[in-house]
């Protein structure tokens, strides 16, 4: 994660998103950076607001006017910010998958599972009509649809949650991707069904030597899947770095104030350590470091400009002024 | 009334909904479907307890929650409070039911009235059961905005301009208002963000500390009820597989669908992680519940006694009730 890009798959610089008017643009993201390295599983955690999803979104130029995006998303030596539209096309939905969320809104409703899936296989790869068929029936296999071959020809409102994730998961994995990108994928599925997903994403991983960049709000969703973690607060990186390393000894007093607001086992009915107040309006953000309204290690620097993103330990990185202080708690 | 009594006693209860006929249905001579939502739940909960219940979509806990605050009419069963029969109150005693029994739901945003200032909303509520007069009120509805932490000047402002978290709160004040023996809360702080979650949980464990509530918390998310609850309950389509004190149950599991959930659950530790699914298979519609017991399509442990008969709640250990026909102490 250090300034060249050397061998990163994807390397993010300086990304900006601002809504709103020119004369009082909202930044919703503000200058992120980040690498991506080849097979690696990459979260990015915030609560609602922090700018997690418009990242991910923004990789691929899915913000759409009057957002504006700048910055620079290198992907295989191209910055896909400047890439034509048409050459784009062919990263998005190829190169990179997307899945998002809510697979009802994100699917077609009119066109069979079968059909959305040999569309993308049309679309990017050289197979003719019945090897496209041929292959969404071992991708809808693999992604463990039961019974492949007669639900092709089923409507997404025919599929479960669960099993419309798959189908989502299939139509990405048809390009054969290099990087997957997935905005809470599971956040819409119940607890053993999301466990399921969650599993079959790291199985197609290491199969496929992919990599993935996993949005979620739910810090034990990256303790279990990821490898490396972003933590977003309004717009901003407050930390990056091996999950391990950062569960461990968070060294931003954001992310150790997210990790102590969920419950542990043994602490039964004991007040949660929470964060007071709630993340600020990004028409509204204090003049410093954005959670120092409501950080118990706030220094009066804090409130003078936003900190900076150093390295704290090797690949782990802080905004945080009190990061030697968080070390020594 | 006997200390050692149970404050609410749900026997047998049981509730369905009747899907309506689609022109295929009616073309094909196809009966309509019924979705049974309930079959047959019972519990206790004591006075001052926190009953956690907990499953996945489907499962009839949200169906208990509305049958408990008469929202449902159930079908069959019977619910008791403090001895008396809730399901036969009619008039001035089901107002007085209804004031001891307060429900919040999840989404406070679509349950507070958006035309109606926070003081209007809590004014109404006291007056309706007549426990302030006069200049009373306002001095009740500062002390309310205290109770929950909302700053004073919240009073004259719509539910719009506040946060998801203050809603909540504004919520959990709204049921405060009529000074309830008994709170129901359904999923409160499921769609919070996870630093306001803990604010809200802190909050209802200190006013259950200052008011001595009882509290049925119902929720999905398996943390949370072990934080907050003295019980649990597990719940699958429509009926308690498990229910036994926290600690027994997250440490002990008796059922097999218990164990898998608690399996699902991602844990905090990166450290601890398993490639293997806790659990196959889809959740069952609640439209074709599986004969014998619901769980068995998705057991690891089935056999074929599952298949065929429905297993009831049996003691475990002391306090410790499963459903399940493997033998107590079966490694799960």
């Amino acid at each position: 994660m250090s300034g060249d890009a050397g061998d990163a798959l994807l390397s993010v610089r300086n990304l900006r998103v601002a809504f709103g008017s020119p004369q009082h643009p909202l930044l919703a993201v503000d200058g992120v950076d980040f690498d991506v390295a080849p097979g690696e599983v990459l979260g990015i955690a915030g609560e609602s607001g922090s700018g997690k999803s418009v990242t991910l979104r923004s990789i691929l130029r899915l913000i759409h006017p009057p957002g504006r995006v700048s910055g620079r998303v290198l992907w295989r030596g191209r910055d896909l910010l400047t890439l034509p539209e048409e050459e784009l096309r062919r990263v998005r939905g190829g190169e990179i998958g997307v899945i998002f969320q809510e697979p009802m809104t994100a699917l077609n409703p009119v066109l069979t599972v079968g059909l959305q899936i040999r569309e993308n296989l049309k679309e990017h790869t050289g197979l003719d009509a019945a090897g496209r068929r041929k292959r969404a029936i071992e991708l809808m296999d693999h992604v463990g649809i039961p019974a492949a071959q007669s639900r092709l020809e089923d409507y997404p409102h025919q599929f479960s949650g669960g099993m419309r994730q798959r189908a989502m998961i299939a139509i990405a994995l048809a390009s054969n991707p290099q990087l997957l990108l997935a905005d809470e994928p599971t956040t819409a599925l119940d607890v053993t069904i999301q466990d399921q997903i969650l599993k079959l994403i790291l199985r197609l991983r290491s199969e496929m030597n992919m990599s993935v960049i996993l949005v979620t709000h739910d810090l034990g969703v990256i303790a279990q899947t990821c490898d490396r973690l972003a933590v977003m607060y309004a717009g901003r990186l407050a930390e990056t770095g091996p999950v391990a390393a950062l569960f461990r000894q968070p060294r931003h007093a954001y992310t150790l104030g997210l990790l102590n607001s969920v419950p542990r086992a043994g602490q039964i009915r004991q007040p949660l350590a929470s964060i007071p107040g709630q993340p600020p309006l990004l028409s509204k953000l204090p003049e410093g470091c954005a959670f120092a309204p409501r950080c118990p290690f706030v220094l009066s620097a804090c409130r003078e400009a936003p900190p900076p993103l150093v390295e704290v330990a090797p690949d782990h990185r802080s905004a945080c002024l009190a990061h030697q202080a968080l070390a020594k708690a | 009334m006997d200390a050692a009594a149970p404050l609410i006693d749900v026997t047998d209860l049981a509730m369905s909904f009747h899907r309506p006929r689609s022109v295929l249905d009616r073309l094909t001579g196809r009966p309509g479907r019924i979705v049974h939502a309930l079959n047959g739940v019972s519990f206790t909960v004591m006075r001052g307890e926190t009953l956690g219940v907990v499953g996945e979509s489907g499962c009839g806990k949200s169906t208990l929650a509305r049958c408990l605050v008469r929202l449902h009419q159930p079908e069959a069963g019977h619910i008791a409070y403090g001895g008396i029969d809730v399901l036969r109150l009619t008039g001035a005693e089901r107002r007085a039911y209804h004031r001891r029994v307060q429900m919040v739901f999840q989404d406070p945003y679509s349950s507070l009235n958006p035309r109606m200032t926070v003081r209007q909303t809590l004014a109404e509520a006291i007056a309706f059961h007549d426990l302030r007069a006069g200049a009373e009120i306002g001095r009740r509805v500062e002390e309310l905005l205290d109770l929950v932490r909302l700053p004073s000047d919240a009073a004259g402002r719509y539910p719009h301009e506040f946060s998801g978290g203050q809603r909540q709160r504004i919520g959990i004040a709204r049921a405060l208002a009529v000074e309830p023996e008994c709170l129901i809360a359904d999923e409160l702080v499921s769609a919070l963000d996870v630093s306001v979650q803990a604010q809200i949980v802190n909050l209802l464990l200190e006013l259950q500390g200052r008011l001595g509530l009882t509290i049925l918390f119902i929720a999905h998310d398996l943390r949370l009820v072990r934080h907050i609850s003295h019980r649990v309950a597990v719940m699958y389509l429509g009926a308690i597989v498990e229910l036994a004190e926290t600690e027994t149950l997250f440490t002990r599991p008796a059922h097999p669908y218990t164990a898998a959930l608690l399996k699902a659950a991602p844990e905090m530790d990166p450290g601890r992680r398993s490639v293997i699914d806790a659990v196959r298979g889809e959740l069952p519609s609640p439209l074709a519940i599986p004969a014998g017991c619901p769980f068995h399509p998705r057991c690891p442990y089935v056999m074929a006694r599952c298949r065929a008969e429905r297993p009831v709640l049996a003691d475990r250990e002391p306090g410790h009730i499963a459903a399940c026909h493997l033998e107590p102490g079966h490694k799960l």
